[in-house]
């Protein structure tokens, strides 16, 4: 079983993640800790779907290109939303996980499945990612280090607010 | 100036410590060259031919007297004791070690200089009117707003693997001396119906491959909107723009797919979620940078001055100084001084360590220790008393920076080009030397009047050859460097991409063919104030293709022979 990266700390991986470009798992439904491709989710039928969400946790998988939107109805039923990067340099995963976050209030676990690596961990948090399966090359306890790279950042990350929201605040504090 | 704060130091300071574990984990083998190429672009690190290229981010062109004696030392102690200032009002170092890359960068550190995404495929350096915040016909003072755009883009999550390189360009007055129109962004300092600023927002322009003027998605945008505007557009290109194909990946070509229209309706439904949220920029912060600026508390001098008048009356060379080096202020009695650095016989744009240190201290003397880049790679003393006028002259023609030349046809914008570049199909540096030898002549080049001559070496157009009066392009034909000439181009409101005249020439014929395109001009302008692009304009590009390459019966009237290579 191989490790996650969760909340900055290495916890073992009880999801299993369609491989991209391989089939999803049939015609079966969706067990517990299943994560299934966008397309199968919609194949399962409100039922199932509303079914799966309650009595075992089911994650979506979504392409780069899938719009976030489409999921809109769907989250109440949802364990986990995991977004695919076919390549490190394919930056559209950070737009979906900023769209689910700011917009579609998305608070539940989000993952980046695919060519992670330890140089885009902290970029990736940055806009709503907690969760990371790292390529299988990556160490992930040697990876945990990129968090600490930056302490602050100019734009809004944890806190909502962006660095100049943050300056005026303090400045507001001083006596 | 705008000086940091202990936030925007420390993050500078953990960007060198985080570059220097990359490189040491790429020099161990744990990194590939695949994974750290993103990493060290963003770094401003390129491999070029003989080393790596170092592109040191001088952010909307501004730089202190420390700061440039600092790139004074880094030229010294890490490259050859030269800089290349670029189009993007960057400087480049052309013979660093990748191993001391770090070094130098954490040396820049300390006077808060810095490469971040000075290249890769993220937004970059925002660049802007040179006599920003000194100009009389200013809207607004866009510098204020050319570092919150710094700091949006800085480490930007979402917009750190856009699918190519994205350049913004703000222009706070009507002239547009900030190129804005050829840009992926440009914006314009614009008034409101209430009086209020904002910005006219301009998307989809560019260089490059496929030369386009951009076009303006939206007229007017308050300005506590601007960075959540900058945010859906970004949004809408990182999610739409293609990836496929690197030849189609700006932004250009989504905004041309979708048309000007669809793409802005796109922009506008994405900035609903963000309009009014917590992007929107406030009052304080505005105010908080601008305290930061400092602005420099200007002497109250007469508008003239009496040393300025008898120097332009004694010394002809001296008024042509004052009429293309010497611009209007704002305030009075003082003027903005461009120095040259197109010299004959110096890469336009190069400057050495020792000329660094001398402009440093020149700025301090004449001035409150600022010095401005241009894009089109001169040096700018941006607050000399007219007083000084007449000292500065004599100590600049010592330095050689006093070429009075700005405006005029060897004032040329050149990409280092084939000597340097791995990706340039032909030289431009000594085919600039060639051109401006051949029009070393003061009074000739002055009659000719204003006239913009740029080189690129290849189709990537770091000289921006599409927006020259005269533009220039290095091509490759089975391996030998030919040169395709463009006419009409022009980078201001009337912002124009070139069109070619026709087939391209030998290195060696390039000086003769500008000779007769002038010709041309000389022949057709009705009055010394009609421009060369004025004329193409009016008369169009067949004139002056007669006059090149001639034909049958108007080249046996004119006299002229057929220069083209066929």
């Amino acid at each position: 079983m191989a490790t996650l990266i969760e909340h900055r700390k290495p916890v073992p991986n009880r999801w299993r993640i369609p491989d991209h470009g391989q089939a999803d798992l049939g015609e079966t439904p969706p067990a517990a800790w299943d994560i299934v491709t966008l397309a199968r989710w919609r194949a399962l039928g409100a039922d199932m779907q509303a079914s799966g969400g309650r009595a075992a946790p089911i994650g979506v998988l979504l392409s780069p290109g899938d719009d976030p939107h489409a999921l809109h109805a769907d989250l109440p039923h949802l364990a986990m939303i995991a977004i695919h990067l076919p390549v490190f340099t394919d930056g559209r995963a950070y737009s979906s996980a900023r769209m689910l976050r700011q917009q579609l209030r998305w608070s539940g676990p989000l993952m980046a499945v695919g060519d992670v690596l330890r140089d885009q961990l902290l970029l990736l948090e940055r806009c709503g990612f907690d969760t990371f399966r790292l390529r299988a090359d990556q160490d992930p306890q040697e990876a945990l280090s990129a968090f600490a790279d930056f302490s602050d950042a100019y734009q809004a990350w944890a806190a909502p607010v962006a660095l100049f929201g943050r300056r005026a605040l303090a400045q507001g504090a001083r006596p | 100036m705008y000086q940091y704060d202990d936030i925007d130091q420390r993050m500078v300071a953990e960007r060198v410590a985080q570059f220097r574990d990359q490189t040491r984990r790429f020099l161990a083998g744990k990194l590939s060259e695949a994974e750290f190429l993103p990493l060290r672009l963003q770094n401003g690190l390129y491999i070029q031919k003989h080393a790596p290229m170092l592109r040191v981010a001088i952010p909307y062109g501004l730089l202190a007297a420390r700061q440039l004696r600092m790139l004074a030392h880094v030229a010294r102690r890490y490259d050859r004791g030269y800089g290349h200032f670029s189009t993007r009002q960057n400087i480049q170092f052309n013979w660093p070690k990748l191993e001391e890359v770090p070094d130098a960068l954490a040396e820049l550190a300390t006077v808060q200089m810095h490469s971040i995404q000075t290249s890769g495929n993220c937004v970059r350096n925002t660049t802007t009117d040179h006599f920003a915040g000194i100009a009389p016909d200013e809207i607004l003072d866009p510098l204020v707003w050319c570092e919150l755009i710094r700091q949006w883009s800085t480490f930007n999550p979402e917009f750190s693997f856009l699918p190519r390189k994205f350049k913004i360009a703000v222009s706070g007055s009507p002239a547009d001396r900030a190129a804005t129109w050829v840009h992926d962004i440009g914006l314009h300092a614009v008034r409101g119906p209430d009086g209020e600023p904002g910005f006219r927002v301009i998307v989809g322009g560019g260089l490059g491959r496929t030369p386009m003027v951009g076009h303006a998605i939206r007229e007017y945008l308050a300005w506590p909107h601007l960075l959540t505007y900058l945010d859906a557009v970004l949004r809408v290109y990182n999610r739409h723009g293609r990836r496929d194909n690197k030849f189609k990946a700006r932004i250009k070509i989504l905004v041309r797919e979708l048309t000007p229209e669809g793409f802005a309706r796109q922009v506008e439904a994405e900035w609903q979620h963000l309009r009014d949220g917590p992007g929107t920029v406030p009052a304080e912060e505005l105010a908080r940078i601008a305290e930061r600026f400092g602005r420099p508390a200007y002497p109250t001098l007469q508008a003239t001055s009496a040393a300025h008048e008898t120097a332009l009356h004694r010394s002809a060379p001296y008024a042509r100084w004052a009429q293309r080096n010497v611009h209007p202020h704002r305030v009075p009695g003082h003027a903005a001084v461009t120095l040259s650095l197109k010299r004959t016989g110096v890469p336009p744009g190069d400057v050495t360590a020792d000329e660094m240190e001398a402009i440093a201290a020149l700025s301090e003397r004449h001035g409150f220790g600022e010095v401005r880049v241009t894009h089109e790679q001169n040096l700018i003393l941006p607050d000399v008393r007219l007083d000084d006028l007449p000292a500065l002259w004599e100590r600049l023609r010592e330095l050689n920076l006093a070429t009075p030349n700005i405006g005029l046809l060897t004032n040329i914008i050149s990409c280092p080009g084939g000597d340097f570049c791995s990706l340039a199909n032909a030289v431009s540096i000594p085919l600039a030397e060639a051109i401006q030898r051949r029009f070393d002549d003061l009074d000739h080049l002055h009659d000719i009047g204003e006239l913009d001559l740029n080189i690129s070496g290849c189709i990537n157009a770091c000289g921006h050859h599409h927006v020259g009066h005269i533009g220039i392009l290095g091509v490759d034909k089975s391996g030998e460097e030919w040169y395709q000439v463009t006419l009409g181009g022009n980078q201001g409101p009337q912002a124009a991409i070139g069109r070619i005249i026709g087939p391209s020439f030998a290195r060696g014929q390039v000086p003769d063919v500008v000779e007769a395109l002038l010709a041309c001009y000389l022949a057709h302008r009705v009055s010394e104030d009609e421009r060369f692009v004025d004329v193409v304009r009016r008369i169009g590009i067949q004139p002056f293709k007669d006059r090149v390459y001639g034909n049958a019966d108007r080249a046996s009237q004119a006299g002229t022979e057929s220069l083209a290579h066929s």
